[in-house]
């Protein structure tokens, strides 16, 4: 188990006083704490992105973008901000970051990054990785992720975090020299672990559910937005045809030639106005998917906890099984099958001393498998302690965060009604005047 | 007055020939609404309908003395067919009707059959379009609810502008077409299907021959209702176009509801703003499908009504070209031949006068069917401008609203949005 879990983290993770100002802070810096020893340390922006040509693995010439990530020491009172510490990091190395964090702390939802590649698109977004569009969205993801890891009670201590905010160079050996990959559960080996656990832990099952569900729902949400925009974006554009339409009429006539010119005018205006009406959507969408990537982690730590009972269940078997066959062998009696057992039927009785050094034999595995059933038992305890912790503290951001959310999109559906209304008053006092 | 062979029936004909008496009748007003003489020749007609003021829809309605209405579909059933009946009610006060109120029931052909009575006697005056016979697209039914409505209003509009027009309305076609219980025998009457064969063929003929030259203010007439025509095309197709995004968009709207409703099923905390959003969404589809209906119902057949006005505009002006080919012809016979001198002298007087009165009917009714059009199309588009404010104003309210209660949900400040 890594080694940052301990009291001190708890109370951090259990802080919820923030003040006012703090609150306020946190509705415009996107629902970010800023509990964390980290935080009040550094600011982390990622601040622009580049596009390079290099060659990769397979010596092939690639392009690819890479964004910079600025550290400065957070603001101290009345002094002018320092110059930031700057470097490159592309899109394949924040998902290294993110696999080790994965594979160190399986007790902890780990925050997703944004979409490698672009999903539930409407028909004029570009689905184009390069789509300057993309890469800007995808830039204020990749801040945000680090963000969200670096206000995390547990995350932000790791010093592999530390070293991919400050180490350009030497971060990926770190990374490689922790093992990491090692530690990695074999995907067959978790899936095998979901279909065998015999005493299911009940919030865990019901947790893995809920995320499964949201995960459902909000693709399906993201789908008919996509479609939605699609049809509100034809609508608008057609009214551009009246703009076109009424210039080339008011040239035919006298009276009505103004007020159809004019008209026109505030025609191309409100088709104009849904391309920042559907971007500002856009980032509501953003705000969806990084919850429906959330529930991939969510769904990762049950899928270790399954993996752990299921261990703990195998070693407490085990150990069962060989508690059998020590009292069988004492007795003499075959509850159980056993080779040795049969083979002894078959040719033999064995002799006291065999007996006797078997029995010692299975003595000692016994208690080797005490030692492992108490420690499987701790590490599972431990591990339902930790995961629910951060469990808590996960539901309260998102209930946070997605509320926020909602609002914002009511905002935006308000902002989007009172162009219209300025719009369409201005056309019709264009008609008055014909 | 419509250059075909001298019916056998005299009294029309006569009618016909003396469009002084269409104007008396008129002239039983003794001003205009805006004030300046009387008029009392066709030609003096040309200055009747200079309207400046906005007001005159207003005067109009004030000294209309004929109000006629279409309403009550219903289906008849024959042995050989089915058609629609529309029940037309009218109530006037003129003394040239017998009584003040009347009650018919006319079907479709009924009103072609009115139409093209008005035509023939007016053939250079702009007699309004009735609605299509068929629909092509969209595989519309003859006898679809929707579809028998939007003809209803038509016809209903179509009947009124009849009624608005100061020479149309005095017809005695339009009068019989009001208040005889049964159509059929005024049917039989007078030039029917041959005679605008004969039109058609003559019309035919004259193009062949083709026109000599223009009268400048009938070139430009010419250019403006080609042009006007495309115009009203376009409009018509973008608008049509519209609404049809728009019922895909709401369509996909709809969906939102649904999905936001389960997701607050599987939330607690969240299960508040959740289902509140899913009830602004189904607020705002129902705005919507309204917007939509209002659009169906007001700036497309209103643009579709001129698309079907620029066509009647473009068979004046080839009736007028013919008139006017008809009198090149005939005189250009006078100048060659030498024989018959005095006969043909004598035609081609009558189509002179035909060309001339012809002419200025279409020339003053193209002034009041302009101001009309004016009228018409600026209101249909501020309707629909008041419409789309409308639309988004309450969906303004609906999304305050839910922020409203989200703010009132919340413990502690959250920042004030403006």
């Amino acid at each position: 188990m890594a080694d940052s879990v301990s009291s001190e983290e708890v109370a951090v993770i259990s802080n919820t006083d923030i003040t006012s100002t703090e609150s306020e802070n946190n509705i415009i810096n996107t629902m970010v704490e800023r509990g964390t020893a980290l935080l009040r340390k550094l600011e982390i922006n990622v601040a622009e992105a580049e596009k390079r040509t290099g060659k990769n693995t397979v010596n092939m010439q690639e392009t690819y973008t890479v964004y910079l990530i600025e550290i400065r020491p957070a603001e101290t009172e009345g002094g002018t901000p320092a110059a930031p510490d700057t470097l490159w990091r592309r899109y394949s190395e924040f998902e290294l970051l993110r696999t080790y964090l994965l594979v160190t702390y399986p007790y902890i939802i780990i925050p997703p990054l944004p979409e490698k590649r672009a999903e539930f698109v409407w028909h004029k977004l570009s689905a184009d990785n390069l789509d300057p569009d993309f890469v800007e969205r995808r830039r204020v993801g990749l801040e945000n992720f680090l963000l969200r890891v670096a206000s995390h009670p547990v995350l932000s201590n790791d010093k592999i975090f530390f070293l991919f905010l400050t180490e350009e160079k030497g971060w990926r050996d770190a990374v490689l020299e922790t093992g990491f990959q090692d530690k990695a559960d074999s995907r067959l080996k978790s899936l095998s672990a979901m279909f065998r656990v015999k005493n299911p832990d009940k919030r865990f099952t019901a947790l893995k559910q809920y995320s499964d569900e949201l995960n459902s729902v909000i693709s399906q949400l993201l789908r008919i937005r996509a479609r939605v925009a699609d049809r509100l974006y034809g609508v608008y554009k057609v009214h551009g045809n009246y703009g076109r339409v009424f210039s080339e009429w008011s040239a035919i006539e006298k009276e009505m030639g103004d007020g159809l010119q004019s008209a026109g005018h505030h025609m191309d205006t409100y088709a104009a106005s849904i391309d920042d009406i559907l971007e500002e959507e856009e980032h509501f969408a953003d705000q969806l998917k990084e919850y429906l990537f959330y529930t991939d982690a969510v769904r990762s730590v049950c899928r270790k906890h399954e993996l752990i009972q299921y261990e703990l269940e195998m070693a407490a078997q085990d150990l069962a099984q060989k508690k059998q066959q020590k009292e069988e062998l004492a007795t003499g009696t075959m509850r159980i099958f056993s080779l040795k057992g049969m083979t002894s039927k078959l040719f033999g009785q064995e002799s006291p001393e065999q007996k006797e050094s078997r029995l010692a034999a299975l003595e000692q595995s016994i208690q080797e498998g005490e030692e492992t059933v108490k420690e499987k038992n701790t590490e599972c305890q431990e591990f339902v302690r930790a995961a629910w912790d951060d469990i808590e503290h996960f539901k309260e951001q998102k209930d946070k965060d997605l509320r926020e959310a909602l609002i914002s999109y009511a905002i935006m559906q308000i902002s989007m009604c009172k162009k219209g209304i300025q719009v369409w008053s201005n056309a019709k006092e264009c008609f008055s005047k014909m | 007055m419509s250059g075909h062979t001298v019916p056998a029936d005299f009294s029309e004909h006569m009618l016909d020939l003396d469009e002084d008496e269409d104007l008396e009748v008129f002239t039983k007003n003794t001003s205009l609404p805006d004030g300046s003489p009387l008029p009392n020749s066709p030609s003096s007609m040309v200055n009747q309908y200079r309207l400046e003021d906005d007001d005159e829809g207003k005067e109009d309605a004030n000294t209309k003395d004929i109000f006629v209405t279409v309403d009550h579909p219903e289906s008849q059933v024959t042995a050989i067919e089915t058609f629609i009946l529309y029940r037309v009610v009218t109530r006037t006060t003129r003394s040239d009707f017998d009584s003040s109120e009347y009650e018919v029931r006319r079907r479709y052909q009924d009103f072609v059959w009115l139409r093209s009575k008005l035509e023939e006697k007016h053939p250079t005056l702009i007699v309004h379009p009735l609605p299509e016979k068929f629909v092509m697209k969209g595989m519309v039914e003859r006898f679809n609810d929707d579809f028998i409505e939007t003809r209803r209003r038509a016809l209903h509009r179509f009947l009124n502008k009849i009624s608005e027009h100061p020479i149309l309305s005095y017809s005695q076609h339009f009068q019989v077409f009001l208040t005889a219980q049964d159509l059929a025998p005024h049917r039989k009457q007078g030039p029917g299907f041959l005679s605008r064969m004969g039109e058609t063929v003559r019309a035919v003929a004259n193009s062949v021959r083709g026109l000599r030259s223009r009268p400048e203010e009938f070139a430009v007439m010419q250019e403006y209702v080609d042009d006007f025509s495309n115009k009203m095309c376009c409009m018509d197709k973008v608008s049509q176009r519209i609404v049809k995004e728009q019922r895909e968009y709401v369509d996909d709207l709809k969906q939102y509801s649904p999905t936001y409703a389960r997701w607050g099923e599987l939330e607690e905390e969240l299960t508040e703003p959740l289902k509140g959003v899913a009830s602004c969404v189904v607020q705002c589809s129902k705005e919507a499908e309204e917007h939509i209906q209002h659009l169906s119902e007001v700036l497309v057949p209103a643009l579709h009504e001129y698309v079907l006005c620029a066509e009647t505009l473009k068979a004046v002006m080839r009736r007028r070209d013919n008139i006017q080919a008809e009198f090149e012809a005939k005189n250009e016979a006078l100048l060659t031949r030498k024989a018959e001198q005095e006969a043909l002298q004598e035609e081609v007087d009558v189509l002179a006068d035909r060309m001339e009165q012809a002419n200025n009917s279409l020339k003053g009714d193209w002034v009041r069917w302009q101001h009309s059009m004016k009228t018409d199309l600026r209101s249909a588009f501020i309707s629909a401008a008041e419409k789309n404010v409308e639309y988004y104003e309450k969906c303004l309210a609906v999304w305050e609203s839910f922020l409203v209660s989200q703010r009132a949900e919340a413990s502690g400040g959250q920042e004030d949005v403006a």
